[in-house]
C-alpha cells in the first residue's frame, strides 16, 4: 500500500517545487513527445542526462525515483524483448526459427526501454513537486477553452480536484479495514487467485460503503454552501507565471534544438 | 489460561512510504497480569493505539520484544505463530462497526472463528453464544448489519471478536461516537467479560468518568513511553501529575477540589464518583 510512488507529493523547497504548474505540466509533455521523435544514439544521452538532471534538481533521492519504476519493470521488459527478438535488419548476432537478435532490434529495444523509464520518470519528478490541487489547476487551465464546444470544464475539475484530495483518506482507510480484518484472521495475498480475491471481499465491502457515505456527506456540504457548477468562482489558489516558468519552457525549447541539431548532422 | 503480557524495550515506527516516521514507541516496558483490567490514556498521538496494535503484530515492534503468554513477537516471527497471536489476542477498533461487510450478522460474526480454523456447524453455534453474551437478541442474527443501529452495530462488531474466544482483549475507544446510554452498555458488556471469563482487558479511553468509574489500573503514555502505570485513584491523587501529561480530573474529583480550595479544607478519602463525593462531604460534616 506505502509503495506506490507515482501520484504522490514530496514537500520541498527545490526550484521545482516552486514553478508553475503550468509550465510543469506543458513542459512534461512536450518532454515526451520529444521522445517519441529522437531516434538517434546521441540524442537519447542528451535526453538521459537532462532527466537524471531535473531528478537532481528536485531533491529527492535517485532511490526513490527508481522504487517509482520497479511496479512496471516487467512490462517494460517484455516489451523490449518483443521488440529486441522480432525486429531485424544490420548485423545478425543470432538466429533461431523465427526469433533474430539483430542489430536494429537491439538497438530499438535499447530505445523504447529508454522512452519507457523516462517518462515515468519524468512524469515522477512532475508529481512529487507539485501538489495534487496545483496540477488540477493546470488541467483545469488549459481545458477552459474547450468550454465553447459545451464540454463541462468546472465540472470535470472539480471531479478531478475531488478525487485526488480523497485518495489520502482512502488510503489511511484501507488500512484500517485491512488491520481490523487481519486482526479477525483474514490473510491477504496466499492461496490461489480465487482465494486471493476472495480474501479482498472483507475490504472492498466496507469500503464501499463509507465511500458512498461520504460522497453523500460531501454533497449534501456543497449543496448547503450553495455550490452550482454554473456559476463564475473565484480561486483561493491563484496561479502565477514568473519569469522562471518562461524560463523552464525555454531549456526545454533549447533541448529541442540540441535534439534536432544532433540528428541533423549525425 | 495464564496470559501475561510484556513489553521489553519495544520501539517502533510507522513506515509512510519511502518515509519513516519518528519512533511512535519508544523503549517501551510494560507487564500486564491475567485477568486484570487497564485502561491507557495520553494525548493524541501519544502512541496509545499503536501500544495496542503491537500486541497483536499489527504494528511490529523495530526493537524490542513482546510476549504474549508463551509467545514472542519480534521481526523474527512466523505468519502461523502470528496466526496464533490474533486469536489470542481480540483487538476491537475505533469505529469497529466499519468492518462489518457480511450480508448477515450470523455470517459477519462467524468470519473470525472460520479463520482460524473452526468449522461452520461449531461457528454459527459461536455466534448464538456471543450475541447474547453483548446482550442482543437470536433474531438479529438473521438481519443484515447494515439495517441495525450505531450501539447495536457495535455491539455486533464486538461479538464479531468474542467469537475467536481471546484470552486477551484489547479495545481501541469502545465507547466513542455513542450515547451516553449505549456508551454505560458497552463498558457494562465489556466489564462483564472481564469479570466473568477472567479475559485480560485493555482499553483506551479519552473520557476520565469511564476511567474514575470502571477501571482499576492505568497507563498514562506521553510522547511514545509509558510514563505512570499504577491505580487510577493514585493518579487521582496527584493534581500535578494529572495537569503534567494534560489529562483532566473527573467532575467529582473537580468539585471535591473546587471545596477544598474555597473552604480551606482537605479531604480525607478523594471522590472519583458521585457517590464517593456524597460521602466524602458526609465525612467532613459539610452536609
Amino acid at each position: 500500500m506505502n509503495k506506490l510512488i507515482l501520484g504522490r507529493y514530496f514537500h520541498g523547497t527545490s526550484i521545482l517545487h516552486h514553478l508553475d504548474p503550468r509550465a510543469k505540466l506543458l513542459a512534461g509533455i512536450y518532454f515526451i513527445f520529444m521522445l517519441f521523435l529522437a531516434d538517434h544514439f546521441y540524442s537519447y544521452l542528451l535526453l538521459w542526462g537532462f532527466t537524471f538532471y531535473v531528478m537532481y534538481l528536485s531533491g529527492i533521492s535517485f532511490k526513490i525515483y527508481f522504487r517509482g519504476v520497479k511496479p512496471l519493470i516487467w512490462l517494460i521488459l517484455f516489451t523490449v524483448t518483443l521488440q529486441i527478438l522480432f525486429t531485424s535488419g544490420g548485423h545478425i548476432y543470432f538466429d533461431w526459427g523465427i526469433f533474430t537478435i539483430s542489430q536494429f532490434g537491439v538497438i530499438n529495444g535499447l530505445y523504447i526501454f529508454s522512452r519507457f523509464v523516462m517518462i515515468i520518470l519524468v512524469s515522477t519528478v512532475i508529481t512529487l513537486t507539485t501538489k495534487p490541487m496545483e496540477l488540477t489547476d493546470a488541467i483545469h487551465y488549459f481545458l477552459r477553452p474547450l468550454a465553447i464546444f459545451k464540454i463541462p470544464v468546472n465540472e470535470i475539475s472539480i471531479m478531478l480536484s475531488i478525487s485526488l484530495r480523497f485518495i489520502p483518506n482512502l488510503m489511511d482507510e484501507t488500512q484500517k479495514i485491512m488491520d481490523a480484518q487481519k486482526a479477525r484472521g483474514a490473510e491477504f495475498g496466499e492461496g490461489s487467485i480465487f482465494q486471493q480475491m476472495k480474501a479482498l471481499v472483507p475490504i472492498f465491502l466496507p469500503l464501499f460503503s463509507s465511500s458512498l457515505n461520504r460522497a453523500e456527506d460531501l454533497a449534501n456540504a456543497m449543496e448547503i454552501r450553495g455550490y452550482q457548477s454554473n456559476k463564475k468562482r473565484s480561486s483561493f489558489r491563484r496561479l502565477k507565471w514568473h519569469w522562471k516558468d518562461t524560463f523552464c519552457l525555454f531549456t526545454l525549447l533549447l533541448l529541442t534544438a540540441s535534439v534536432m541539431l544532433i540528428q541533423y548532422f549525425t | 489460561m495464564v496470559m501475561e503480557i510484556k513489553l521489553k524495550h519495544v520501539s517502533a515506527d510507522y513506515r509512510v512510504g519511502p518515509m519513516r516516521s519518528p519512533l511512535i514507541l519508544n523503549n517501551v516496558d510494560l507487564q500486564i497480569k491475567t485477568g486484570s483490567l487497564t485502561a491507557v490514556v495520553g494525548h493524541t498521538g501519544s502512541g496509545k493505539s499503536s501500544l495496542l496494535k503491537t500486541m497483536n503484530g499489527l504494528l511490529m515492534p523495530k526493537e524490542g520484544n513482546v510476549y504474549i503468554g508463551p509467545y514472542e513477537i519480534n521481526q523474527k516471527i512466523n505468519k502461523k505463530e502470528l496466526k496464533k497471536i490474533r486469536q489470542v489476542v481480540g483487538m476491537v477498533f475505533q469505529f469497529p462497526e466499519s468492518q462489518l461487510f457480511a450480508e448477515t450478522v450470523e455470517k459477519d460474526i462467524c468470519f473470525g472463528p472460520l479463520n482460524f480454523g473452526v468449522s461452520l456447524s461449531e461457528a454459527k453455534k459461536i455466534a448464538s453464544e456471543v450475541i447474547e453474551l453483548v446482550g442482543l437478541d437470536q433474531s438479529i442474527l438473521s438481519k443484515s448489519p447494515h439495517a441495525l443501529s450505531g450501539g447495536q452495530k457495535r455491539r455486533v462488531a464486538i461479538a464479531g471478536i468474542l467469537a475467536m474466544k481471546p484470552d486477551i482483549l484489547v479495545l481501541d475507544e469502545p465507547g466513542a461516537g455513542l450515547d451516553p446510554e449505549g456508551k454505560k452498555e458497552i463498558m457494562n458488556l465489556i466489564l462483564r467479560q472481564n469479570e466473568e471469563f477472567n479475559i485480560t482487558t485493555i482499553l483506551v479511553t479519552h473520557d476520565m468518568e469511564d476511567l474514575a468509574r470502571y477501571m482499576k489500573d492505568v497507563i498514562v503514555m506521553d510522547k511514545g513511553k509509558i510514563v505512570y502505570h499504577d491505580s487510577v485513584r493514585k493518579l487521582f491523587e496527584n493534581p500535578k501529575l494529572v495537569s503534567d501529561w494534560n489529562l483532566d480530573f473527573p467532575e467529582a474529583r473537580k468539585l471535591q477540589l473546587k471545596i477544598e480550595q474555597e473552604f480551606q479544607i482537605r479531604f480525607p478519602s478523594i471522590a472519583l464518583t458521585e457517590e464517593e463525593l456524597a460521602n466524602s462531604l458526609i465525612e467532613v460534616g459539610l452536609i
